[in-house]
Protein backbone atom coordinates (compact mmCIF):
# COMPACT_ATOMS: atom_id res chain seq x y z
CA UNK A 1 0.00 0.00 0.00
CA UNK A 2 1.37 3.34 -1.01
CA UNK A 3 1.69 5.88 1.80
CA UNK A 4 0.78 3.22 4.37
CA UNK A 5 2.30 5.46 7.02
CA UNK A 6 -0.37 8.16 6.59
CA UNK A 7 -2.77 8.65 9.48
CA UNK A 8 -6.43 9.67 9.23
CA UNK A 9 -7.16 13.38 9.32
CA UNK A 10 -6.89 15.07 12.72
CA UNK A 11 -5.22 11.98 14.19
CA UNK A 12 -1.59 12.10 15.18
CA UNK A 13 1.22 10.26 16.89
CA UNK A 14 2.70 11.87 19.95
CA UNK A 15 6.44 11.73 19.37
CA UNK A 16 9.46 12.27 21.60
CA UNK A 17 9.95 14.43 23.52
CA UNK A 18 6.25 15.40 23.68
CA UNK A 19 4.99 11.93 24.63
CA UNK A 20 7.12 11.90 27.77
CA UNK A 21 6.05 15.47 28.58
CA UNK A 22 2.40 14.42 28.28
CA UNK A 23 2.99 11.34 30.42
CA UNK A 24 4.82 13.40 33.05
CA UNK A 25 1.93 15.84 33.11
CA UNK A 26 -0.60 13.02 33.41
CA UNK A 27 1.27 11.65 36.43
CA UNK A 28 1.62 15.08 38.10
CA UNK A 29 -2.09 15.81 37.67
CA UNK A 30 -3.23 12.41 38.95
CA UNK A 31 -0.90 12.80 41.96
CA UNK A 32 -2.38 16.25 42.55
CA UNK A 33 -5.94 14.91 42.33
CA UNK A 34 -5.02 12.01 44.67
CA UNK A 35 -3.71 14.54 47.20
CA UNK A 36 -7.19 16.11 47.26
CA UNK A 37 -8.75 12.69 47.90
CA UNK A 38 -9.92 11.90 44.35
CA UNK A 39 -10.06 8.17 43.53
CA UNK A 40 -8.82 7.09 40.11
CA UNK A 41 -11.25 5.18 37.86
CA UNK A 42 -10.57 3.67 34.47
CA UNK A 43 -13.83 3.32 32.55
CA UNK A 44 -13.85 1.29 29.31
CA UNK A 45 -13.16 2.73 25.88
CA UNK A 46 -16.48 1.40 24.54
CA UNK A 47 -19.92 1.13 26.07
CA UNK A 48 -23.45 0.47 24.89
CA UNK A 49 -24.53 3.60 23.11
CA UNK A 50 -27.67 3.73 25.29
CA UNK A 51 -25.70 4.25 28.46
CA UNK A 52 -23.06 6.48 26.85
CA UNK A 53 -25.53 8.95 25.40
CA UNK A 54 -28.56 8.88 27.67
CA UNK A 55 -29.73 11.88 29.60
CA UNK A 56 -27.00 14.38 30.04
CA UNK A 57 -24.74 13.67 27.16
CA UNK A 58 -26.98 14.04 24.10
CA UNK A 59 -24.75 16.85 22.85
CA UNK A 60 -22.17 14.13 22.33
CA UNK A 61 -24.25 12.08 19.89
CA UNK A 62 -22.74 13.47 16.69
CA UNK A 63 -19.27 13.39 18.21
CA UNK A 64 -19.42 9.69 19.08
CA UNK A 65 -18.04 6.93 16.85
CA UNK A 66 -20.45 4.01 16.72
CA UNK A 67 -19.79 0.34 16.05
CA UNK A 68 -22.08 -2.66 15.98
CA UNK A 69 -21.30 -5.20 18.72
CA UNK A 70 -21.46 -8.65 17.11
CA UNK A 71 -21.68 -10.27 20.56
CA UNK A 72 -24.90 -8.55 21.59
CA UNK A 73 -26.23 -7.10 18.36
CA UNK A 74 -26.37 -3.70 20.04
CA UNK A 75 -24.72 -0.47 19.08
CA UNK A 76 -21.58 0.45 20.93
CA UNK A 77 -20.15 3.93 21.21
CA UNK A 78 -16.50 4.85 21.59
CA UNK A 79 -16.45 7.34 24.44
CA UNK A 80 -16.26 10.98 23.37
CA UNK A 81 -16.15 12.20 26.97
CA UNK A 82 -15.27 10.37 30.19
CA UNK A 83 -17.47 12.57 32.44
CA UNK A 84 -20.72 10.63 31.81
CA UNK A 85 -18.86 7.40 32.54
CA UNK A 86 -17.71 8.81 35.88
CA UNK A 87 -21.32 9.84 36.60
CA UNK A 88 -22.46 6.29 35.79
CA UNK A 89 -19.85 4.82 38.13
CA UNK A 90 -20.84 7.18 40.94
CA UNK A 91 -24.56 6.62 40.49
CA UNK A 92 -24.65 2.89 40.14
CA UNK A 93 -21.43 1.12 41.07
CA UNK A 94 -20.01 2.88 44.08
CA UNK A 95 -23.35 3.82 45.63
CA UNK A 96 -21.73 5.91 48.34
CA UNK A 97 -24.15 8.00 50.37
CA UNK A 98 -21.73 10.84 51.00
CA UNK A 99 -19.48 12.78 48.66
CA UNK A 100 -17.64 10.79 45.99
CA UNK A 101 -14.53 12.23 44.36
CA UNK A 102 -13.41 10.55 41.14
CA UNK A 103 -10.61 11.32 38.70
CA UNK A 104 -9.64 9.77 35.39
CA UNK A 105 -7.15 10.03 32.53
CA UNK A 106 -7.50 8.56 29.08
CA UNK A 107 -8.04 9.06 25.39
CA UNK A 108 -11.46 9.90 24.00
CA UNK A 109 -12.44 9.87 20.35
CA UNK A 110 -14.36 12.51 18.39
CA UNK A 111 -15.89 11.98 14.95
CA UNK A 112 -15.04 15.59 14.14
CA UNK A 113 -12.49 17.86 15.80
CA UNK A 114 -14.12 19.96 18.52
CA UNK A 115 -12.23 23.03 17.34
CA UNK A 116 -10.32 23.79 14.20
CA UNK A 117 -7.11 21.71 14.06
CA UNK A 118 -7.80 19.98 17.36
CA UNK A 119 -6.98 16.31 17.49
CA UNK A 120 -9.90 13.93 17.12
CA UNK A 121 -8.34 11.96 19.93
CA UNK A 122 -8.03 14.32 22.89
CA UNK A 123 -6.31 13.03 26.00
CA UNK A 124 -8.79 13.85 28.72
CA UNK A 125 -7.79 14.22 32.36
CA UNK A 126 -10.42 15.30 34.83
CA UNK A 127 -11.76 15.34 38.37
CA UNK A 128 -15.43 15.13 39.32
CA UNK A 129 -17.11 15.66 42.69
CA UNK A 130 -20.49 14.01 43.27
CA UNK A 131 -22.95 14.38 46.12
CA UNK A 132 -22.73 18.00 47.22
CA UNK A 133 -25.02 20.67 45.80
CA UNK A 134 -23.46 23.63 47.64
CA UNK A 135 -21.04 26.18 46.25
CA UNK A 136 -18.27 24.62 48.41
CA UNK A 137 -18.01 21.77 45.89
CA UNK A 138 -17.68 24.19 42.97
CA UNK A 139 -15.06 26.11 44.92
CA UNK A 140 -13.06 22.92 45.48
CA UNK A 141 -13.29 22.07 41.76
CA UNK A 142 -12.18 25.53 40.71
CA UNK A 143 -9.32 25.46 43.22
CA UNK A 144 -8.24 22.09 41.90
CA UNK A 145 -8.36 23.32 38.30
CA UNK A 146 -6.22 26.30 39.34
CA UNK A 147 -3.73 23.97 41.01
CA UNK A 148 -3.75 21.76 37.89
CA UNK A 149 -3.03 24.70 35.58
CA UNK A 150 -0.14 25.72 37.84
CA UNK A 151 1.16 22.14 37.95
CA UNK A 152 1.11 22.15 34.15
CA UNK A 153 3.12 25.38 34.10
CA UNK A 154 0.26 27.40 32.61
CA UNK A 155 0.45 30.31 35.04
CA UNK A 156 -0.48 32.76 32.27
CA UNK A 157 -3.80 30.99 31.66
CA UNK A 158 -7.05 32.87 32.10
CA UNK A 159 -10.20 31.32 33.54
CA UNK A 160 -13.56 32.55 32.34
CA UNK A 161 -16.42 31.96 34.76
CA UNK A 162 -20.14 32.08 34.05
CA UNK A 163 -23.41 30.72 35.45
CA UNK A 164 -26.08 28.87 33.48
CA UNK A 165 -28.53 29.57 36.33
CA UNK A 166 -28.82 33.18 35.13
CA UNK A 167 -30.09 32.10 31.72
CA UNK A 168 -32.37 29.44 33.17
CA UNK A 169 -33.94 31.84 35.67
CA UNK A 170 -34.51 34.55 33.07
CA UNK A 171 -35.89 32.04 30.53
CA UNK A 172 -38.27 30.62 33.11
CA UNK A 173 -39.45 34.08 34.15
CA UNK A 174 -40.02 34.93 30.49
CA UNK A 175 -41.93 31.68 30.05
CA UNK A 176 -39.84 30.51 27.11
CA UNK A 177 -38.66 27.01 26.48
CA UNK A 178 -38.10 24.53 23.69
CA UNK A 179 -36.67 25.76 20.45
CA UNK A 180 -36.75 29.47 21.27
CA UNK A 181 -34.83 28.93 24.52
CA UNK A 182 -32.25 26.81 22.70
CA UNK A 183 -31.83 29.45 19.98
CA UNK A 184 -31.47 32.21 22.55
CA UNK A 185 -28.92 30.12 24.45
CA UNK A 186 -26.88 29.70 21.26
CA UNK A 187 -27.15 33.42 20.44
CA UNK A 188 -25.86 34.30 23.91
CA UNK A 189 -23.01 31.82 23.53
CA UNK A 190 -21.97 33.64 20.35
CA UNK A 191 -22.59 37.07 21.93
CA UNK A 192 -24.68 37.58 18.81
CA UNK A 193 -26.31 40.87 19.81
CA UNK A 194 -28.52 41.29 16.71
CA UNK A 195 -29.88 37.76 17.06
CA UNK A 196 -30.50 38.19 20.82
CA UNK A 197 -32.42 41.39 20.08
CA UNK A 198 -34.49 39.64 17.41
CA UNK A 199 -35.31 36.63 19.59
CA UNK A 200 -36.30 38.70 22.63
CA UNK A 201 -38.39 41.23 20.69
CA UNK A 202 -41.69 39.85 22.01
CA UNK A 203 -40.64 39.29 25.61
CA UNK A 204 -41.42 41.38 28.66
CA UNK A 205 -39.31 44.55 28.31
CA UNK A 206 -37.36 44.05 31.56
CA UNK A 207 -36.43 40.48 30.75
CA UNK A 208 -35.58 41.31 27.14
CA UNK A 209 -33.28 44.08 28.39
CA UNK A 210 -31.67 41.61 30.80
CA UNK A 211 -30.97 39.08 28.01
CA UNK A 212 -29.49 41.83 25.84
CA UNK A 213 -27.32 43.07 28.71
CA UNK A 214 -25.82 39.65 29.57
CA UNK A 215 -23.09 39.61 26.87
CA UNK A 216 -21.81 42.98 28.05
CA UNK A 217 -21.51 41.91 31.68
CA UNK A 218 -17.87 40.99 31.67
CA UNK A 219 -15.15 41.67 34.21
CA UNK A 220 -14.34 41.21 37.90
CA UNK A 221 -16.04 41.94 41.22
CA UNK A 222 -17.01 45.47 40.11
CA UNK A 223 -19.07 44.01 37.26
CA UNK A 224 -21.06 41.90 39.75
CA UNK A 225 -22.23 45.10 41.46
CA UNK A 226 -23.45 46.40 38.10
CA UNK A 227 -25.17 43.08 37.39
CA UNK A 228 -27.02 43.26 40.71
CA UNK A 229 -28.27 46.75 39.84
CA UNK A 230 -29.23 46.03 36.25
CA UNK A 231 -30.59 42.49 36.18
CA UNK A 232 -34.13 41.76 37.46
CA UNK A 233 -34.23 41.05 41.20
CA UNK A 234 -35.28 37.40 40.86
CA UNK A 235 -34.21 34.88 43.53
CA UNK A 236 -32.43 32.72 40.92
CA UNK A 237 -30.50 35.71 39.61
CA UNK A 238 -29.23 36.85 42.99
CA UNK A 239 -28.38 33.26 43.97
CA UNK A 240 -26.30 32.88 40.79
CA UNK A 241 -24.53 36.19 41.41
CA UNK A 242 -23.85 35.14 45.02
CA UNK A 243 -22.31 31.90 43.70
CA UNK A 244 -20.03 33.81 41.36
CA UNK A 245 -18.99 36.26 44.09
CA UNK A 246 -18.12 33.32 46.33
CA UNK A 247 -15.96 31.75 43.61
CA UNK A 248 -13.96 34.86 42.73
CA UNK A 249 -11.15 34.14 45.24
CA UNK A 250 -10.94 30.43 44.31
CA UNK A 251 -8.60 30.87 41.33
CA UNK A 252 -5.68 32.00 43.44
CA UNK A 253 -2.76 32.93 41.21
CA UNK A 254 -4.56 32.46 37.88
CA UNK A 255 -6.33 35.39 36.21
CA UNK A 256 -10.10 35.00 36.35
CA UNK A 257 -12.82 36.99 34.62
CA UNK A 258 -16.55 36.72 34.90
CA UNK A 259 -18.52 36.50 31.69
CA UNK A 260 -22.24 36.30 32.35
CA UNK A 261 -22.98 35.23 28.77
CA UNK A 262 -20.40 32.42 28.89
CA UNK A 263 -22.79 29.51 28.60
CA UNK A 264 -22.10 25.91 27.70
CA UNK A 265 -23.92 22.61 27.67
CA UNK A 266 -27.58 23.56 27.18
CA UNK A 267 -29.67 20.89 28.90
CA UNK A 268 -26.57 19.60 30.67
CA UNK A 269 -24.97 22.25 32.86
CA UNK A 270 -27.17 23.88 35.48
CA UNK A 271 -24.87 25.99 37.65
CA UNK A 272 -21.48 27.62 37.36
CA UNK A 273 -19.52 26.91 34.20
CA UNK A 274 -15.92 27.79 33.52
CA UNK A 275 -13.24 27.37 30.91
CA UNK A 276 -9.51 28.08 30.79
CA UNK A 277 -7.73 29.72 27.87
CA UNK A 278 -4.05 30.15 27.03
CA UNK A 279 -2.34 32.16 24.31
CA UNK A 280 -1.77 30.23 21.08
CA UNK A 281 -4.77 27.91 21.50
CA UNK A 282 -7.95 28.95 19.70
CA UNK A 283 -10.26 26.95 21.97
CA UNK A 284 -10.51 26.35 25.71
CA UNK A 285 -7.91 23.94 27.12
CA UNK A 286 -10.02 23.07 30.15
CA UNK A 287 -13.76 23.13 30.77
CA UNK A 288 -15.82 22.50 33.83
CA UNK A 289 -18.96 23.28 35.75
CA UNK A 290 -21.95 21.91 37.58
CA UNK A 291 -24.17 19.26 36.00
CA UNK A 292 -26.56 18.02 38.69
CA UNK A 293 -28.74 15.04 37.96
CA UNK A 294 -26.31 13.40 35.56
CA UNK A 295 -26.69 10.04 37.29
CA UNK A 296 -30.51 10.03 37.21
CA UNK A 297 -30.67 7.78 34.17
CA UNK A 298 -28.49 5.23 35.96
CA UNK A 299 -30.87 5.09 38.92
CA UNK A 300 -29.59 7.82 41.22
CA UNK A 301 -29.73 11.54 40.69
CA UNK A 302 -26.77 13.20 42.38
CA UNK A 303 -25.41 16.73 42.47
CA UNK A 304 -22.22 16.83 40.38
CA UNK A 305 -19.49 19.29 39.53
CA UNK A 306 -16.04 18.96 38.02
CA UNK A 307 -13.73 19.73 35.13
CA UNK A 308 -11.48 18.13 32.56
CA UNK A 309 -8.43 19.19 30.57
CA UNK A 310 -7.07 18.13 27.19
CA UNK A 311 -3.43 17.21 27.73
CA UNK A 312 -2.65 17.22 24.00
CA UNK A 313 -3.60 20.88 23.72
CA UNK A 314 -1.74 21.71 26.93
CA UNK A 315 1.48 20.01 25.83
CA UNK A 316 1.10 21.83 22.52
CA UNK A 317 0.94 25.21 24.25
CA UNK A 318 3.93 24.62 26.52
CA UNK A 319 7.51 25.39 25.40
CA UNK A 320 9.13 22.48 23.58
CA UNK A 321 10.22 20.00 26.24
CA UNK A 322 13.91 19.19 26.31
CA UNK A 323 15.17 15.63 26.00
CA UNK A 324 16.98 14.77 29.22
CA UNK A 325 20.65 14.22 28.32
CA UNK A 326 21.85 10.67 28.83
CA UNK A 327 25.15 8.98 29.65
CA UNK A 328 26.69 6.75 27.00
CA UNK A 329 28.07 3.46 28.31
CA UNK A 330 30.15 0.91 26.39
CA UNK A 331 28.73 -2.53 25.75
CA UNK A 332 30.85 -4.95 27.78
CA UNK A 333 30.49 -7.79 30.29
CA UNK A 334 32.70 -6.00 32.81
CA UNK A 335 31.23 -6.41 36.34
CA UNK A 336 32.54 -3.03 37.44
CA UNK A 337 30.87 -1.38 34.43
CA UNK A 338 27.54 -3.12 35.12
CA UNK A 339 27.68 -1.99 38.76
CA UNK A 340 28.48 1.58 37.71
CA UNK A 341 25.56 1.60 35.24
CA UNK A 342 23.15 0.20 37.84
CA UNK A 343 24.25 2.81 40.34
CA UNK A 344 23.76 5.69 37.89
CA UNK A 345 20.31 4.41 36.86
CA UNK A 346 19.29 4.02 40.50
CA UNK A 347 20.32 7.64 41.03
CA UNK A 348 17.88 8.69 38.29
CA UNK A 349 20.27 9.02 35.34
CA UNK A 350 19.49 7.87 31.81
CA UNK A 351 22.22 5.45 30.78
CA UNK A 352 22.29 4.29 27.17
CA UNK A 353 24.42 1.29 26.27
CA UNK A 354 26.09 1.75 22.90
CA UNK A 355 25.50 -1.50 21.03
CA UNK A 356 28.20 -2.74 18.65
CA UNK A 357 28.44 -0.79 15.40
CA UNK A 358 26.35 2.15 16.63
CA UNK A 359 29.22 4.59 17.12
CA UNK A 360 28.52 6.49 13.84
CA UNK A 361 24.94 7.20 15.02
CA UNK A 362 26.03 8.28 18.49
CA UNK A 363 24.46 11.73 18.18
CA UNK A 364 20.96 10.20 17.85
CA UNK A 365 21.20 8.71 21.36
CA UNK A 366 21.08 12.17 22.94
CA UNK A 367 24.06 11.70 25.28
CA UNK A 368 26.17 14.51 26.67
CA UNK A 369 28.45 12.39 28.91
CA UNK A 370 30.04 8.96 28.76
CA UNK A 371 31.27 6.26 31.10
CA UNK A 372 34.96 5.56 30.68
CA UNK A 373 37.43 3.45 32.60
CA UNK A 374 40.16 5.58 34.17
CA UNK A 375 42.83 4.03 36.37
CA UNK A 376 40.66 0.94 36.95
CA UNK A 377 37.47 2.85 37.96
CA UNK A 378 34.44 3.75 35.83
CA UNK A 379 33.91 7.50 35.69
CA UNK A 380 31.47 9.82 33.98
CA UNK A 381 33.25 12.33 31.76
CA UNK A 382 31.87 14.84 29.23
CA UNK A 383 31.31 13.33 25.78
CA UNK B 1 2.74 45.28 23.29
CA UNK B 2 -0.21 43.09 22.47
CA UNK B 3 -0.65 42.70 18.72
CA UNK B 4 -4.22 42.89 17.43
CA UNK B 5 -4.97 41.46 13.98
CA UNK B 6 -8.14 42.25 12.07
CA UNK B 7 -9.14 40.20 9.02
CA UNK B 8 -11.24 41.68 6.25
CA UNK B 9 -11.82 41.37 2.55
CA UNK B 10 -11.11 43.79 -0.28
CA UNK B 11 -13.72 45.78 -2.11
CA UNK B 12 -17.07 46.83 -0.70
CA UNK B 13 -16.50 45.53 2.83
CA UNK B 14 -13.11 47.25 3.08
CA UNK B 15 -14.48 50.56 1.77
CA UNK B 16 -17.45 50.53 4.12
CA UNK B 17 -15.28 49.51 7.09
CA UNK B 18 -12.97 52.52 6.77
CA UNK B 19 -15.30 54.90 8.69
CA UNK B 20 -15.70 52.30 11.46
CA UNK B 21 -11.93 51.88 11.70
CA UNK B 22 -11.60 55.66 11.87
CA UNK B 23 -14.06 55.70 14.77
CA UNK B 24 -11.77 53.26 16.58
CA UNK B 25 -8.80 55.51 15.82
CA UNK B 26 -7.36 53.16 13.20
CA UNK B 27 -6.19 54.34 9.78
CA UNK B 28 -4.74 51.80 7.33
CA UNK B 29 -1.31 52.82 6.07
CA UNK B 30 -2.23 51.86 2.50
CA UNK B 31 -5.16 50.66 0.45
CA UNK B 32 -5.43 46.97 -0.49
CA UNK B 33 -6.75 48.03 -3.90
CA UNK B 34 -3.45 49.69 -4.82
CA UNK B 35 -1.11 47.52 -2.75
CA UNK B 36 -0.40 43.85 -3.28
CA UNK B 37 0.52 43.38 0.37
CA UNK B 38 -1.68 41.00 2.32
CA UNK B 39 -0.66 42.38 5.70
CA UNK B 40 -1.34 46.08 6.02
CA UNK B 41 -0.07 48.20 8.87
CA UNK B 42 -2.05 51.00 10.48
CA UNK B 43 -1.31 54.24 12.30
CA UNK B 44 -1.44 52.16 15.50
CA UNK B 45 1.67 49.98 15.86
CA UNK B 46 -0.35 47.38 17.80
CA UNK B 47 -3.04 46.98 15.12
CA UNK B 48 -2.59 45.37 11.71
CA UNK B 49 -5.03 44.32 9.01
CA UNK B 50 -4.88 41.15 6.96
CA UNK B 51 -6.62 40.98 3.61
CA UNK B 52 -8.30 37.62 2.95
CA UNK B 53 -11.11 36.29 0.79
CA UNK B 54 -14.50 37.10 2.32
CA UNK B 55 -15.43 33.45 2.83
CA UNK B 56 -12.12 32.81 4.61
CA UNK B 57 -12.60 35.46 7.30
CA UNK B 58 -14.40 33.14 9.79
CA UNK B 59 -11.67 30.52 9.36
CA UNK B 60 -8.87 32.97 10.14
CA UNK B 61 -10.70 34.30 13.19
CA UNK B 62 -11.85 30.92 14.47
CA UNK B 63 -8.30 29.64 14.31
CA UNK B 64 -6.94 32.70 16.08
CA UNK B 65 -4.83 33.76 13.08
CA UNK B 66 -6.81 36.99 13.38
CA UNK B 67 -8.34 38.29 16.61
CA UNK B 68 -11.16 40.15 14.89
CA UNK B 69 -12.72 39.99 11.48
CA UNK B 70 -15.46 41.46 9.36
CA UNK B 71 -17.64 38.95 7.58
CA UNK B 72 -21.00 39.02 5.87
CA UNK B 73 -23.89 37.21 7.53
CA UNK B 74 -24.05 35.08 4.36
CA UNK B 75 -20.52 33.82 4.97
CA UNK B 76 -21.21 33.23 8.67
CA UNK B 77 -24.35 31.23 7.95
CA UNK B 78 -22.37 28.97 5.62
CA UNK B 79 -19.54 28.64 8.13
CA UNK B 80 -21.86 27.97 11.05
CA UNK B 81 -20.20 30.49 13.36
CA UNK B 82 -18.85 27.84 15.75
CA UNK B 83 -16.21 29.17 18.09
CA UNK B 84 -16.82 32.79 17.13
CA UNK B 85 -18.35 35.72 18.93
CA UNK B 86 -20.51 37.94 16.70
CA UNK B 87 -21.15 40.92 18.94
CA UNK B 88 -21.96 43.69 16.44
CA UNK B 89 -24.11 44.07 13.34
CA UNK B 90 -22.09 46.66 11.45
CA UNK B 91 -24.98 47.53 9.12
CA UNK B 92 -22.63 47.69 6.14
CA UNK B 93 -22.54 45.82 2.83
CA UNK B 94 -26.28 45.25 3.11
CA UNK B 95 -28.19 43.04 0.70
CA UNK B 96 -30.67 40.16 0.78
CA UNK B 97 -30.36 36.39 0.40
CA UNK B 98 -33.06 35.47 -2.13
CA UNK B 99 -34.51 32.58 -4.07
CA UNK B 100 -34.72 33.56 -7.76
CA UNK B 101 -36.32 31.78 -10.69
CA UNK B 102 -36.69 32.39 -14.43
CA UNK B 103 -39.52 34.80 -15.20
CA UNK B 104 -42.72 32.80 -15.53
CA UNK B 105 -41.55 29.82 -13.46
CA UNK B 106 -44.33 28.59 -11.12
CA UNK B 107 -42.30 28.60 -7.89
CA UNK B 108 -45.29 28.40 -5.53
CA UNK B 109 -46.72 25.53 -7.52
CA UNK B 110 -43.43 23.64 -7.74
CA UNK B 111 -42.98 23.93 -4.00
CA UNK B 112 -46.56 22.89 -3.23
CA UNK B 113 -46.46 19.82 -5.46
CA UNK B 114 -43.66 18.39 -3.33
CA UNK B 115 -41.51 17.76 -6.37
CA UNK B 116 -37.74 17.85 -6.00
CA UNK B 117 -36.37 21.25 -6.80
CA UNK B 118 -32.93 21.62 -8.33
CA UNK B 119 -31.19 24.52 -6.60
CA UNK B 120 -27.93 26.05 -7.79
CA UNK B 121 -26.09 28.14 -5.22
CA UNK B 122 -22.84 29.16 -3.65
CA UNK B 123 -24.61 29.04 -0.27
CA UNK B 124 -25.29 25.31 0.08
CA UNK B 125 -25.78 25.26 3.84
CA UNK B 126 -28.13 28.25 3.84
CA UNK B 127 -30.17 26.81 0.98
CA UNK B 128 -30.37 23.39 2.65
CA UNK B 129 -31.66 24.87 5.91
CA UNK B 130 -34.12 27.18 4.16
CA UNK B 131 -35.75 24.48 2.06
CA UNK B 132 -35.69 21.95 4.93
CA UNK B 133 -37.60 24.47 7.06
CA UNK B 134 -40.18 24.77 4.26
CA UNK B 135 -40.37 21.00 3.91
CA UNK B 136 -39.25 21.04 0.28
CA UNK B 137 -37.04 18.34 -1.22
CA UNK B 138 -34.08 19.83 -3.02
CA UNK B 139 -31.07 18.69 -5.01
CA UNK B 140 -28.30 21.16 -4.32
CA UNK B 141 -25.76 22.09 -6.96
CA UNK B 142 -22.73 23.94 -5.59
CA UNK B 143 -21.47 26.65 -7.93
CA UNK B 144 -18.72 29.19 -7.37
CA UNK B 145 -20.10 32.05 -9.45
CA UNK B 146 -22.48 33.18 -12.23
CA UNK B 147 -25.39 31.40 -10.54
CA UNK B 148 -27.81 33.30 -12.79
CA UNK B 149 -26.75 31.15 -15.68
CA UNK B 150 -27.84 27.84 -14.14
CA UNK B 151 -31.64 28.10 -14.66
CA UNK B 152 -31.17 29.58 -18.13
CA UNK B 153 -29.29 26.54 -19.43
CA UNK B 154 -31.33 23.94 -17.58
CA UNK B 155 -28.79 23.14 -14.88
CA UNK B 156 -31.19 24.11 -12.09
CA UNK B 157 -34.78 25.21 -11.51
CA UNK B 158 -33.99 28.01 -9.09
CA UNK B 159 -30.98 29.74 -7.58
CA UNK B 160 -30.22 31.01 -4.09
CA UNK B 161 -28.02 34.08 -4.19
CA UNK B 162 -27.33 37.50 -2.76
CA UNK B 163 -29.34 40.30 -4.33
CA UNK B 164 -28.52 43.93 -3.77
CA UNK B 165 -29.99 45.92 -6.69
CA UNK B 166 -31.48 43.06 -8.67
CA UNK B 167 -29.77 44.32 -11.83
CA UNK B 168 -28.05 41.04 -12.67
CA UNK B 169 -31.28 39.09 -12.19
CA UNK B 170 -33.17 41.45 -14.47
CA UNK B 171 -30.50 41.35 -17.15
CA UNK B 172 -30.77 37.55 -17.21
CA UNK B 173 -34.54 37.42 -17.21
CA UNK B 174 -34.77 36.10 -13.64
CA UNK B 175 -36.98 37.29 -10.82
CA UNK B 176 -36.54 37.10 -7.04
CA UNK B 177 -39.47 35.15 -5.60
CA UNK B 178 -38.62 34.69 -1.94
CA UNK B 179 -36.45 36.40 0.64
CA UNK B 180 -34.48 34.06 2.88
CA UNK B 181 -32.98 36.73 5.11
CA UNK B 182 -31.45 40.19 5.28
CA UNK B 183 -27.68 40.24 5.04
CA UNK B 184 -25.22 42.70 6.49
CA UNK B 185 -21.66 42.45 7.74
CA UNK B 186 -20.81 41.44 11.29
CA UNK B 187 -17.84 41.99 13.51
CA UNK B 188 -16.58 38.56 14.56
CA UNK B 189 -14.18 37.95 17.43
CA UNK B 190 -12.04 34.97 18.35
CA UNK B 191 -13.30 33.59 21.68
CA UNK B 192 -9.90 33.04 23.28
CA UNK B 193 -8.69 36.45 22.06
CA UNK B 194 -11.62 38.22 23.71
CA UNK B 195 -10.69 36.52 27.00
CA UNK B 196 -6.94 36.95 26.75
CA UNK B 197 -6.72 40.39 25.11
CA UNK B 198 -9.89 41.88 26.51
CA UNK B 199 -8.44 45.29 27.43
CA UNK B 200 -7.22 45.84 23.88
CA UNK B 201 -10.15 44.35 21.96
CA UNK B 202 -13.15 45.63 23.92
CA UNK B 203 -12.52 49.35 23.04
CA UNK B 204 -12.45 48.40 19.34
CA UNK B 205 -15.74 46.49 19.69
CA UNK B 206 -17.31 49.44 21.54
CA UNK B 207 -16.14 51.93 18.90
CA UNK B 208 -17.51 49.75 16.08
CA UNK B 209 -20.80 49.34 17.91
CA UNK B 210 -21.25 53.08 18.40
CA UNK B 211 -20.20 53.96 14.88
CA UNK B 212 -22.48 51.37 13.29
CA UNK B 213 -25.62 52.08 15.35
CA UNK B 214 -28.38 53.31 13.10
Amino acid sequence: MKNAWLLPEYVEDILPPYALALEGLRRRLLDLFASYGYDLVQPPLIEYLDSLLTGVAQDLDLKTFKVLDSLSGKLLGVRADITPQAARIDAHLLNRQGVTRLCYAGSVLHTRPSALLNSREPFQVGAELFGHAGIEADRESLQLLTAALKAAGLTDARISLGHVGLFRTLAQAAGIGGELAAELFAALQHKDAPQIAALTANLDANLAAAFRRLPELYGGAEMLAAARRELPALPGVSAALDDLAALLPAADGIALTLDLADLRGYGYHNGVVYAAYVGGQAGAIAQGGRYDGAGAIFGRSRPATGFSLDLRQIVDSLPEPGRRPAILAPCAEDAGLQAAIAELRAAGERVVVELPGQAPHRAEAGCDRQLVQQAGAWRVVPL
Amino acid sequence: MTQITLALSKGRIFEETLPLLAAAGITPSESPESSRKLIIGTNRPDVRLIIVRASDVPTYVQHGAADLGIAGKDVLMEHGGDGLYQPVDLNIAKCRMMVATPVGFDYEGAVRRGARLRVATKYVQTARLHFAAKGVHVDLIKLYGSMELAPLVGLADVIVDLVSTGGTLKANNLVAVEEICQISSRLVVNQAALKLKHDEIQPIIDAFRQASAL
